[in-house]
């Protein structure tokens, strides 16, 4: 019990520091630009639990969640193709590594040109963005199937979509769990960019609207939704991940003693 | 070393048997791997028979060839030239009436199923119902000793456990055919000999033929009831030997008797013939 406790002052500590210390600074010397801890609360509930919640924050979690689902399915299905093709391999990488170099957010323009200021843009810009890490990581996991556990599998008469099912997708979750983990941010950084160019509604969009008006409180509070939402996204990803790889954690902490 | 009592039943070639005897034969099996280098000629001709109901071993130097020979047989490795024939069908792909141990257990197993799951993975995929697959799990399962870990991850358990698991999973199979690839070759020297054990037991319950891969000399003359050397690569059969020791075999009897050693001898020999590069085949004229 105490070490609980202790585990969760540690956990805390720094948080409760840091807003302590913002706390007394903007109050000793208070600057237009820099809300207070309660202003910043208050503002929070009142700006964002009201029509706007219905209006910018859900349609943005909303193309968040289409846009990364889509990446994710999306670069596991090709990834699984190509991994497992030699040829369709070095065919597609340097395309695959040149479109993983750019930056995402300059297609952005280009999206505009083609769908206009639509939900389809934001949701192809985080789809674009989000799949590359899903889809390396998945084509390297599968390429790396241990050779044994594949004769096993053909010498049990496991092959085609059965092999895929019982041997190769398992044996490359890791990896592409490891990738999803890096998509996450990418699309909640895409979702942001691609609402603050061509668009009239979201997270993005109300954030930049607040600071051209001189709203600074609120612009501060939609950074914190925005840290708030990161946040529940790595947790819920963090509880599904330790559920799927379990035997893959418990592999590791064997192996290192 | 004095000649042996009685003579060595041996013969300089594979022994092939009468058809109404035969569950698998090899026949002028040839496998050469195309690589950058050239091509190299791993198994240049083997034709041998294995008996219905029969324990044979195949011992060899290292790097005869002998699990490029295994994997040919199991239908993972076309071969160049030549058939491997199992219950009168050429085999072109892995056969359902064979199950394969690969000597790397820990790799061979899949890490993310525990070890029931791991048992049952080849039945539920050949579409056996659900009450018999678990009535096969269990029976394997208690066949190589392991009724009280199927909840447990294969990772968690010893390499020799790891082992039987792989060996369950193979009897449960039911084949008719078990291959073994060097499978003791990575246990320590206590667990291999209950591996052993159990081999001879499991097979004589169930009444399946094993062709047993060893580089191991007293492991072939123990278990076997007979012992095919190799020669070096490119590989041919260099001497078939059977293996005239009592059915029951045990660790300490068996070991002890004047048979087994005149037959470790004779085996050890050979394989040293073998590495020196003498071959059956040799060209008198070089």
């Amino acid at each position: 019990m105490k070490r609980v406790l202790s585990g969760v002052a540690f956990t805390v500590a720094l948080p409760i520091i840091l807003i302590v210390l913002w706390w007394i600074f903007s109050t000793v010397s208070p600057s237009f630009f820099v809300p207070t801890p309660p202003e910043l609360i208050s503002t929070f509930f009142d700006t964002w639990f009201g029509p706007r919640l219905w209006n910018d924050v859900l349609p943005s979690i909303a193309r968040f969640a289409v846009g990364v689902s889509i990446a994710i399915a999306l670069g596991i299905v090709v990834g699984l193709l190509v991994g497992l093709n030699r040829d369709l391999r070095s065919f597609t990488e340097p395309v695959f590594e040149f479109f993983r170099a750019l930056p995402p957010p300059v297609i952005i323009p280009v999206l505009l040109l083609l769908f206009g200021p639509s939900n389809t843009t934001k949701v192809v810009v985080i789809v674009l963005a989000a799949i590359w890490p899903v889809l390396l990581n998945t084509i390297e996991g599968v390429r790396a199937a241990d050779p044994v556990q594949s004769d096993t599998s053909r010498s049990y008469g496991i092959t085609g979509f059965a092999r895929v099912r019982y041997q190769i997708l398992p044996g490359a979750a890791p990896q592409i769990l490891a990738g999803i983990r890096q998509a996450l941010p990418i699309g909640l950084i895409l979702m942001v960019i691609s609402e603050m160019f061509g668009a009239f509604a979201g997270l993005g969009f109300s954030i930049i609207q607040f600071q051209r008006r001189f709203a600074i409180p609120e612009m501060w509070s939609g950074i914190l939704v925005l840290g708030l939402l990161g946040y529940t996204v790595a947790v819920v990803f963090r509880a599904v991940e330790r559920r799927i790889l379990r035997w893959y954690y418990g592999l590791k902490e064997l192996e290192n003693g | 070393m004095a000649e042996p009592t009685t003579p060595l039943h041996t013969v300089s070639h594979g022994r092939t048997l009468p058809p109404e005897e035969t569950l698998l034969s090899v026949r002028g099996l040839r496998k050469v791997y195309h690589t950058d280098g050239g091509d190299i000629e791993a198994v240049r001709d083997l034709t041998f028979d294995l008996g219905k109901n029969e324990l044979t071993c195949l011992v060899g130097p290292s790097g005869s060839g002998k699990t490029t020979l295994l994997k040919c047989t199991a239908g993972l490795l076309a071969p160049t030239s030549g058939e491997v024939i199992l219950d009168g069908k050429t085999v072109t792909g892995p056969p359902k009436k064979m199950a394969v141990v690969f000597q790397e257990y820990g790799r061979s197993l899949f890490p993310w199923l525990r070890v029931a799951a791991n048992v049952e993975l080849p039945l539920k995929h050949a579409g056996v119902d659900k009450a018999k697959r678990t009535a096969l799990v269990e029976e394997a399962l208690h066949n190589v000793g392991l009724d009280h870990v199927p909840q447990s991850y294969p990772w968690q358990l010893s390499g020799g456990m790891q082992q039987r698991v792989a060996i369950a999973r193979a009897i449960a199979y039911q084949p008719e055919v078990l291959l073994m690839d060097e499978p003791f070759a990575a246990v320590d020297a206590q667990t291999r000999a209950d591996l052993e054990d159990l081999v001879r037991k499991v097979r004589k319950e169930l009444g399946i033929s094993v062709l047993f891969v060893t580089h191991d000399i007293d492991e072939s003359v123990y278990l076997g009831e007979r012992v095919i050397m190799l020669s070096n690569s490119p590989t041919v059969v260099q001497e078939d030997l059977l293996v005239d020791l009592p059915e029951e075999r045990d660790q300490l009897e068996t070991r002890a008797l004047p048979r087994f050693t005149e037959l470790r001898h004779h085996v050890y020999e050979q394989i040293q013939l073998a590495k020196k590069g003498f071959r059956p085949d040799a060209d008198p004229a070089q």
